[in-house]
């Protein structure tokens, strides 16, 4: 494990009735790989999750802000449509407004993943995309 | 919540006075340990929310308010269209037209004792709940767009239900002026594999218990007997609604901004009634309440199959259907003048006095059923709007006991397992795919629904009718 993932992390934070996702790490890349494993954790334990099928996602937005709603939004749509979870997130270039990834998951398996939730949207609550001392955060709360 | 914050209208009614840019007071219905429990951020929010343009009279917060987006879940608005009043995507929420309908099955309690673990078996395995679960049912372009515009009158006419089942849900089981056309194409796609499916999160299907009446004569109207079995089913418009609230979130942010409007939070996004993307969104939102209301209707149908396997004769009929995230377009008395208002109830139940123009005839007298769900462990309510309501909270009163507890603290704190088998010592059966979802739905993550609902009746919105305690529950 090189430094630079061992400062790449997730974590939740609370919201009342719902829960925050957020990616850290030293690049924004990270911080938006990182919340979208923080995504996956909400409904089961991403370790759980073989990568196993790959989807291409492209998004576009008109800032940061915007293009985590956007980044997380897709994902779950992949998720609701498809039928799937998510483990392996490869964003292949990122911009201020574009963004252009590789995502790896499996087809639900309700004994073996034990889904505790839907997520129905990221929303615009607590969303923030910053960097402070060359550390990226990413986050915003989902609703489930 | 700090007192100091409010001014005490009387013991269940305070006010917060328009300061900065509020451009109107703001009320919130609660006794005063509610108050104290309450969520600062309720305040923070329902005073954003009477800062929007258009917005009549004042802005309300319910019993059971907490910390939502943008509006506060137990919020409620409402703006003039004829004076820059707007619509906000927000201010319906993601879940639109989530709601409850009850089904009286008239079984005594005792009836259900012999059979009603088999009975739970049945109902879980025919109600698809959670994550991932399939419905028996996909729709064509042509036919998702007839539910969007039919909705539980689509339901029934496919045979799903009964034509009586119509007159006792909101607008008859069908919202005019939807507009499929406005309704995204990933909207449609995530909901053709969700019809006829509970969901997740709180969502359920109960089995419950008529444990104590309130009101004799309010509940021989609605026909509900000390003793007796009813069901509860709590869900909404599925992925649908989820994806218009996702897409019209970002456009009428991204529209605010265009136009100059500065929103206190962005998750109030808003755009003028009469405006293109006001219309759209009304259009669609109007479209997700229909596939909401076909959703309960199709449900109901799988209940009634599977009550009829195990009591073959038994009618499950239809109290009443209610929404609780939604805009809707209502005549209000303001101030001496009609009016004609679009109310948001975020986290809100409609609940229309008795004597209604809007209510069946049946129910005239009493007013309209209001349910709230409490937890899993604990009970809901049946009430009934009151004639003071119109003029508290433009008819609305609360949905649900509120949480007391974030998700991630519930985890914390509960485990699945241990919940399900205290809760089966107590005659409590829960069926659901996710001991985690069971966890997180914890009946101590809950505030306690009997302080709720009594402030709800002592502020004036809503009477108490019945008290319903869970038999089986369905957990999505």
């Amino acid at each position: 494990m090189t430094s630079a993932d061992r400062q790449k992390r997730w974590e939740h934070f609370s919201h009342d009735a719902d829960i925050g996702v957020r990616g850290i790490g030293p690049t924004m890349k990270d911080a938006f790989e990182m919340a979208a494993t923080a995504l996956t954790a909400v409904i089961t334990n991403p370790q759980s999750v073989r990568p196993q099928t790959a989807i291409s996602i492209a998004c576009s937005a008109p800032d940061r802000d915007f293009l985590l709603y956007e980044w997380l939004n897709h994902i779950i749509y992949e998720l609701d449509t498809r039928r799937m979870l998510f483990s392996k997130f490869e964003i292949e270039s990122i911009s201020e407004t574009t963004l252009q990834a590789t995502i790896y998951g499996e087809t639900v398996d309700l004994s073996h993943h034990k889904p505790a939730v839907d997520v129905k949207g990221a929303t615009m609550t607590e969303l923030k995309v910053s960097e402070e001392n060359g550390h990226w955060l990413a986050q915003c709360v989902v609703d489930v | 919540m700090d007192l100091k914050l409010l001014r005490r209208r009387n013991e269940f009614e305070w006010e917060i006075s328009p300061h900065g840019k509020m451009r109107v007071p703001a009320v919130i219905y609660a006794s005063e340990d509610l108050i104290r429990a309450m969520d600062e951020k309720v305040y923070e929010q329902i005073c954003n929310v009477a800062t929007l343009p258009g917005v009549v009279k004042e802005v309300y917060a319910m019993p059971d308010a907490h910390w939502g987006y943008g509006f506060p879940i137990g919020g409620v608005a409402a703006f003039d269209p004829d004076e820059g009043g707007v619509v906000s995507a927000g201010g319906v929420g993601f879940d639109i037209s989530c709601g409850v309908r009850l089904l009286r099955t008239g079984l005594r309690a005792s009836e259900l004792h012999k059979v009603r673990e088999d009975l739970a078996e049945a109902l879980f395995r025919n109600i698809p709940a959670g994550v991932g679960s399939k419905s028996h049912i996909r729709l064509s372009g042509e036919e998702l767009d007839n539910v969007l515009l039919g909705g539980a009158r689509w339901a029934v006419s496919r045979g799903y239900g009964f034509p009586e089942d119509l007159n006792f849900i909101e607008e008859n089981g069908q919202v005019k002026g939807a507009r499929p056309e406005e309704v995204s194409p990933r909207a449609k796609e995530r909901q053709r594999p969700e019809m006829g499916t509970l969901g997740s999160g709180n969502h359920y299907l109960e089995v419950q218990d008529v444990a104590e009446l309130f009101d004799e004569e309010a509940a021989r109207t609605l026909g509900l007997k000390k003793n007796e079995v009813v069901i509860s089913i709590h869900c909404g418009s599925r992925g649908l609604g989820h994806q218009i609230g996702t897409d019209f979130l970002k456009e009428m942010a991204l529209a605010a901004s265009r136009a100059g409007l500065e929103l206190p939070d962005k998750e109030l996004a808003c755009a003028p009634i009469n405006s293109p993307v006001g219309q759209s969104y009304l259009g669609a939102m109007r479209a997700a309440i229909n596939c909401a209301l076909a959703n309960r209707q199709m449900i109901t149908h799988f209940t009634r199959q599977v009550f009829k396997e195990f009591f073959p004769g038994t009618k499950l009929e239809l109290v009443y259907d209610v929404s609780h995230n939604t805009c809707k377009e209502e005549w209000h008395n303001v101030e001496g003048r009609r009016r004609k208002l679009f109310v948001h109830r975020k986290g809100a139940t409609r609940a229309f006095g008795p004597g209604h123009c809007e209510l069946p005839y049946e129910l005239q007298k009493i007013g309209q059923p209001v349910f709230i769900g409490g937890s899993m462990g604990t009970g809901s309510y049946v009430l009934v709007g009151m004639k003071t309501s119109e003029e508290r909270s433009f008819n609305s009163a609360c949905h649900g006991a509120g949480r007391a507890m974030s998700r991630t603290q519930a985890i914390r704190k509960f485990q699945g397992n241990k919940i399900v088998h205290d809760l089966k010592a107590r005659g409590i059966l829960i069926r659901s795919p996710s001991f985690r979802g069971v966890a997180e739905e914890a009946p101590d993550a809950y505030k306690n629904v009997d302080t709720v609902v009594d402030s709800a009746e002592r502020a004036g919105l809503a009477k108490k009718v019945a008290k319903l305690t869970p038999l089986i529950c369905i957990k999505g």
